[in-house]
C-alpha cells in the first residue's frame, strides 16, 4: 500500500512538472528517462539473467539512427518511434544469436566488440549515417493518427509527456516481464545454468529472448532521442556510452527493480555537478565503477535494503 | 599477384603489434582466469611512454623502450596489487567490470597528461629506409617488427616450456590449488604474470611508436582487435593468439585494399563465421 501510494505520488509529481519546472529541467528530466529505460535493459541481461553486455550502446545508435532515418522521411513521430524500436529489435536479435553462444567473459567480449562493429558503421557509412557530421536537421515531427488527432511537438513540454507516457508504459511491462514466468525463468538460469537445463528449460532461447528485449529497451531509448536533439551523432554508438547504463545500474543496484531507475536519476545529478568543475568526465565516471565494484557492489538501494555484496 | 603479397607482408608486420598485445592477453587470462579489459589501454601507456622518452626527451631508442616496459609494468603492478587481488574471489562479472571502469579511466588520464591531439614521434634514423621486395620499397622498420614478433615468439615459447618459471607458472594455471600446496607462492605468481602480461602489451605499443600514430581512444581500438583474435584463436592459448593475429592482421591489410570503408566489418565477419561454426576457437578446448 505504501509502495502503490509513493509510486503515485512519483507519477502525479512528473505529470505535473512541466507547470513548474524550466525547459533545463525538463530537459534533463526527459534525459534520465531515456537512461532509466536504457538502463532497464541492461539490467535484464545483467542482473536477471547474468550476462554482462558492454555492447549496448549499439542498439540505442540503431534505434537513434533508424528513427532519424524515418523522420527525415516521413515526418511522423510514431512512425519514427515504433520503427527506430523494431529495426532496433531485429538487430539485437541478429546479433544476440551470435553473442549467446557464448556466456560469461566471451559475452562481455563479444558484446563490446559487436558494439564497436555498430560504431564503425556509423562512423564509416557516410552515405547512410552522414559520418562524423551525423544526422542532422531531424524534425521533431508532430505526434499524428489520421483522423484521429495530431498533436504539436514543437514545445518541450508537449514531447516530454510522450516520452513520460513511453517510459511509464515501457516499465509497466518491463515489471510484468520479470514478475512473469519467463522472469523467473531467467534468474533461474543466472543462479545455476546446468540446474535450469535440466528441468527443461531452453536456456539459450531465454537468453535470446532476454537479450532481444535488453535491445528493444536500448533501442527505444535511442529512438526517443532524435527528436529531442534533432541531430544523432556517432558518439552514442560509443563503447563509452555502453558505460552509462553500467554505471547507472551499479550505482542504484544490480538485484532490485528500481535500481536502473534511482541510478538514472544519481547518474544525471552526479554528472550534472562534475562537469561542471572538469571537462574529464570519463575518469570520473570510470573512479565510480571502480569505486562501486571494490566497495558498493548492492549500489545504493543495496545500503538501504540489505541487499548489497552479492557475488 | 605482387600487389596481394606485398600487401600480406605489409598484414604480416601489423599482425605483430597485435600478437604481442594478444599474447599478454591471454597468458594473463590462462593463469589468472581474469580478462583485463583495460589491457588495449595497457598498449596506449607503453605507446606515450616511448613517445615521451624517445620522441619528447630524445633518449636512446632502446632505453626509451625498456623505460617504457618499466614504467607499464609498475601501473600494471598497481592495478594488480590494489585493486584485482581483493576481488578475485568475486563473480567474473566484477573483474570484468573494474577493468572497463579502468579504460575509461586511462583514457582519459591520457587526455589530461598529453592532451587530446595524435602524438607523431619520429623514426630512429637506422631504421629509415626502405628495401626492395617485390620491386617494391618496403619499409625496414616493418622487416624490424616481424623480426621482433617471432623473437618474442620463440622465446615466449621457450619460457614456459623449458625454464622453472614456466613450470611454476602452467602449474599454477592448471590447479591452484594443487600449486599452493606443494609451495607455489600463487599471490606472487600472479602478480608476476600480471606484470609481464602489462609488459608485453606496452612492447607492442612502445614498439609501434615510430611508425604508428599515438592518440587517445588507441587503447579501446586495440582491445577490440585483440578480443576478435582471442574469439578466432580460442581464448588462453599462445598458439591460437598467434595464428589469430596473423589472420587479423593480415585480412585487415587486405581489407583497406580491397573495400576501404568496411575494413573492420570484414574482421568482424570472419569472427562471426568462427562463432557459428567452432565457437570455442580453432585452438580451444
Amino acid at each position: 500500500m505504501k509502495k502503490a501510494l509513493a509510486i503515485f505520488a512519483l507519477v502525479f509529481l512528473l505529470a505535473i512538472l512541466p507547470q513548474f519546472a524550466g525547459k533545463y529541467l525538463l530537459y534533463m528530466t526527459i534525459h534520465i528517462m531515456l537512461l532509466s529505460l536504457f538502463s532497464l535493459g541492461f539490467n535484464l541481461l545483467f542482473g536477471y539473467t547474468g550476462l554482462l553486455s558492454f555492447g549496448q550502446a549499439g542498439f540505442y545508435a540503431v534505434g537513434a539512427y533508424a528513427c532519424a532515418k524515418i523522420l527525415l522521411a516521413v515526418p511522423s513521430l510514431l512512425v519514427g518511434i515504433i520503427g527506430g524500436v523494431a529495426i532496433a529489435g531485429v538487430a539485437s536479435f541478429l546479433l544476440g544469436i551470435l553473442c549467446i553462444r557464448h556466456t560469461r567473459i566471451y559475452f562481455s567480449m563479444l558484446t563490446l566488440s559487436f558494439g564497436m562493429m555498430i560504431f564503425s558503421l556509423a562512423w564509416k557509412w557516410r552515405d547512410m549515417t552522414g559520418g562524423d557530421d551525423g544526422l542532422v536537421g531531424i524534425p521533431r515531427a508532430p505526434l499524428e493518427i489520421p483522423g484521429l488527432l495530431r498533436l504539436n511537438m514543437a514545445p518541450m513540454q508537449n514531447y516530454y509527456y510522450v516520452v513520460l507516457i513511453f517510459a511509464l508504459l515501457a516499465i509497466y511491462v518491463f515489471h510484468r516481464i520479470v514478475h512473469s514466468p519467463m522472469g523467473l525463468t531467467l534468474q533461474g538460469i543466472r543462479d545455476s545454468e546446468t540446474r535450469a537445463a535440466c528441468v527443461g528449460i531452453s536456456v539459450r532461447n531465454y537468453r535470446l529472448v532476454s537479450f532481444t528485449i535488453a535491445g528493444l529497451y536500448a533501442g527505444l531509448a535511442g529512438a526517443l532521442l532524435p527528436p529531442l536533439e534533432t541531430t544523432v551523432t556517432p558518439p552514442v554508438a560509443h563503447w563509452s556510452y555502453s558505460a552509462e547504463p553500467v554505471l547507472a545500474t551499479l550505482l542504484g543496484g544490480i538485484y532490485t527493480f528500481a535500481g536502473p531507475i534511482v541510478g538514472a536519476v544519481l547518474f544525471y545529478i552526479m554528472k550534472d555537478i562534475i562537469v561542471r568543475f572538469t571537462q574529464y568526465w570519463l575518469i570520473c565516471l570510470g573512479g565510480i565503477v571502480v569505486l562501486l565494484v571494490m566497495g558498493l557492489r548492492g549500489g545504493v538501494l543495496g545500503i538501504f535494503f540489505g541487499k548489497g555484496g552479492q557475488g | 599477384m605482387e600487389t596481394l603479397a606485398f600487401q600480406g607482408l605489409i598484414g604480416l608486420s601489423v599482425a605483430m603489434y597485435l600478437w604481442l598485445l594478444a599474447a599478454g592477453l591471454t597468458i594473463v587470462f590462462g593463469v589468472l582466469g581474469v580478462l583485463n579489459f583495460a589491457h588495449g589501454s595497457l598498449f596506449m601507456l607503453g605507446a606515450y611512454f616511448a613517445f615521451t622518452f624517445y620522441g619528447l626527451w630524445g633518449v636512446n631508442f632502446w632505453l626509451a623502450i625498456a623505460l617504457s616496459l618499466l614504467a607499464v609494468g609498475i601501473v600494471g603492478y598497481l592495478m594488480e596489487r590494489l585493486f584485482l587481488r581483493h576481488i578475485y574471489h568475486l563473480d567474473h562479472a566484477y573483474q570484468l567490470l573494474l577493468t572497463f571502469g579502468f579504460i575509461l579511466i586511462f583514457d582519459d588520464a591520457v587526455k589530461m597528461v598529453w592532451g587530446g591531439v595524435a602524438k607523431i614521434p619520429p623514426l630512429p634514423s637506422f631504421f629509415e629506409g626502405t628495401l626492395s621486395v617485390f620491386k617494391r620499397p618496403f619499409p625496414i622498420y616493418n622487416l624490424f617488427i616481424i623480426g621482433a614478433g617471432l623473437l618474442v615468439a620463440v622465446v615466449l615459447w621457450l619460457l614456459f616450456e623449458k625454464t622453472w618459471w614456466g613450470k611454476i607458472v602452467r602449474t599454477s594455471a592448471s590447479d591452484r590449488e594443487m600449486a599452493s600446496a606443494i609451495g607455489v607462492n600463487i599471490a606472487t605468481v600472479f602478480t608476476g604474470v600480471f606484470v609481464f602480461g602489462a609488459m608485453l602489451a606496452a612492447l607492442g605499443g612502445a614498439l609501434g611508436t615510430p611508425v604508428r600514430v599515438v592518440a587517445p581512444g588507441i587503447g579501446a581500438a586495440m582491445i577490440i582487435q585483440a578480443f576478435i583474435i582471442t574469439v578466432i584463436g580460442g581464448l588462453g592459448n599462445l598458439k591460437g593468439a598467434f595464428v589469430g593475429a596473423v589472420i587479423v592482421g593480415i585480412l585487415s591489410c587486405y581489407s583497406i585494399l580491397l573495400f576501404p570503408v568496411f575494413e573492420l566489418f570484414s574482421i568482424f565477419l570472419i569472427m562471426a563465421v568462427v562463432l557459428l561454426v567452432k565457437p570455442q576457437g580453432l585452438f580451444g578446448s
